[in-house]
Formats: structure tokens, C-alpha cells, sequence
């Protein structure tokens, strides 16, 4: 089945790449954005029976790779 | 003193770490990330710099999970020292082996000039050459070298008097300006609770040769090698 991992800093750590595309978002005239927070996206393909066994794979597989959840939070969603 | 190095798809600066280990007369043996042990006898483990795994995921996240790592750990619960420079304090945080995260430079750029640190401890074995509250001249070379760790992580490492060193300037004072990358409280290097692990953003082996211009991170390699 198809898993999409979406991982994203904490609230309070900070973002200079969310700050500077922000900022370029504003030099580009495009009015209306009060803040951005960059994060990263995986698209993963799971050999699994179930959804319960394959929500505990990608756990497995944020909590030891994919976050560092000294600074990041981690969504998974299975299609 | 025995030193391996452990060498990651990506590092680049284990021949400078090799060099200043030697000229201190350490021994030094090459590591591949893919062993899985470390060689008999060895005193020190050391992470080098450069760029493991061309620094995808998050910089040290992979190399920290590489299988030479199964065995430093192995290593440092033993007692055994390990040392991490740049890269390798980013693989020793990500690891395990050290707390907190170096996040993306606060101004964005990737950093790279002399940088006066202050000597925080002395009673280690990586710093015993030192006299507490020295400023010493070394380089700095990063782009993700901004300490950060939750406010109970860092009480606890200030608590337990863990920071290694700290970015100050020439008068040894942690100023906003000598803090170039953004760390929390001017944190430029930090050990584990035994001090038996050291990680450290700036680069004490390009200073050991005056010919080079410093020599102030010889001290380093000469508390260890001692």
C-alpha cells in the first residue's frame, strides 16, 4: 500500500529556510503569507496485510530515521 | 594512545584529524562505516568531518546509523573515548551518543573563518593541555552548526557542566557577534555525562602547525594523546 510521511519542525524551533522563503515570497509581491515553515515529504510504498501492521512499520521508520523528534514532528498517512 | 577514524561515504577531513593525532603520537588506524567492529585495542573513537551521505535526510542522520556506529557505541558504554568534529558532532548527535540537534545556521550561510573559542573545562581527557577559561584560535567550517536541544536538555547539560567549549571573542566573552551560527548559549561543543564522548563543531586539527597559521588546537590532540 502506498504511505505518505510528512515531517515538520516543532513549534518554537526555528526555520531560517521557512524565514528565508517568506521573505522571497514577499519580494515576489505575493501579499497576504504571515509565516512559513519548511518541512520534507516521503512517499513510501509498504508491504503490509493490514493498515494497523503498516502504521507500525512507518512508525518504526519515523521514530529511528526519518524524524529527529528532538525538533520534528511526524504525520503518516496511509492511502 | 590507539585512535580509529571512522570514515563515512562523504568525510573529508580524516587525513587532518590523522595528521594532527600522529604529530601528537597517537596511532592511528582507518575505520569503514560499513565494519562492524573497531580494532582491538583501541583507546579513541574519532567521527571526522566533511559531509557523510552527502548530508541528505538531515546532516549525521544516516551516517549515525551506519554499522561502525553500532560499535562505537559499543565503545563509548565501555568507557571508551569519541571524539566527533563537525560532521561527526552533528553523527554524534544524531546517534544518540550526545543530546540536542545542530540546526541550519541562523543567517542561512555556511560559515567558514577563525573562531575564538573559550575552554570551559579542564579536568577532561580531551582538555586537560588547556587552562580553564582559555581562548584559543581555531576554525570553523559549517552550514548546520546551530546547537539546539529542548530548555530541560539544556539545563541539564549547563547543570551537569557539560559544555566543552563556547564561541566568545578574543576576550573570552560569549558575545551575540561571536555566536555566528545561532547556538544556544554559545555552545560550540558538548561531552557526554562521563565526558568520556566530546562532539564539537569547530576544527581543532587545522590549528596544530604554525606553518598553517595557529596551533592552538593542538592542545587537544595532546591531552589525548597524553
Amino acid at each position: 500500500m502506498k504511505a505518505r510521511i510528512t515531517v515538520t519542525l516543532k513549534t518554537g524551533v526555528l526555520d531560517p529556510q521557512g524565514k528565508a522563503i517568506e521573505a522571497a515570497l514577499k519580494s515576489l509581491g505575493i501579499a497576504g503569507i504571515e509565516g512559513v515553515r519548511q518541512g520534507k515529504v516521503f512517499d513510501l510504498e509498504v508491504a503490509a496485510a493490514d493498515s494497523a501492521s503498516a502504521q507500525e512499520t512507518l512508525k518504526a521508520a519515523c521514530e529511528k530515521l526519518l524524524a529527529n523528534t528532538v525538533v520534528e514532528n511526524y504525520a503518516i498517512e496511509i492511502a | 594512545m590507539h585512535a580509529a577514524i571512522v570514515v563515512f561515504p562523504g568525510s573529508n577531513r580524516e587525513a587532518d584529524v590523522a595528521r594532527a593525532l600522529r604529530l601528537s603520537g597517537a596511532k592511528v588506524s582507518m575505520v569503514w562505516h560499513a565494519d562492524t567492529a573497531l580494532p582491538a585495542g583501541t583507546d579513541l573513537a574519532v567521527l571526522p568531518g566533511g559531509f557523510s551521505y552527502g548530508d541528505y535526510l538531515r546532516c549525521g542522520a544516516i551516517a549515525g546509523r551506519a554499522a561502525a556506529m553500532d560499535a562505537v557505541r559499543a565503545h563509548a558504554a565501555r568507557g571508551g573515548l569519541v571524539l566527533g568534529i563537525c560532521n561527526g558532532f552533528q553523527i554524534l548527535c544524531e546517534s544518540g551518543l550526545l543530546p540536542g540537534v545542530l540546526m541550519r545556521n541562523v543567517d542561512r550561510r555556511f560559515i567558514c573563518h577563525r573562531q575564538t573559542l573559550r575552554v570551559e573545562r579542564t579536568d577532561t581527557r580531551f582538555a586537560r593541555a588547556y587552562t580553564a577559561g582559555q581562548v584559543i584560535d581555531v576554525c570553523v567550517a559549517h552550514g548546520e552548526g546551530n546547537y539546539f536541544a529542548d530548555p530541560d536538555t539544556i539545563a541539564r547539560i549547563e547543570g551537569e557542566g557539560r559544555v566543552a567549549f563556547r564561541y566568545c571573542d578574543e576576550a573570552g566573552q560569549t558575545t551575540i557577534a561571536a555566536n555566528r551560527n545561532g547556538s544556544l548559549n554559545s555552545i560550540a561543543g558538548i561531552y557526554s555525562e562521563k565526558a568520556n564522548v566530546l562532539g564539537m563543531m569547530p576544527h581543532p586539527e587545522n590549528f596544530v602547525e604554525g606553518l598553517i597559521g595557529g596551533t592552538d588546537g593542538r592542545g587537544l590532540f595532546e591531552s589525548l594523546a597524553a
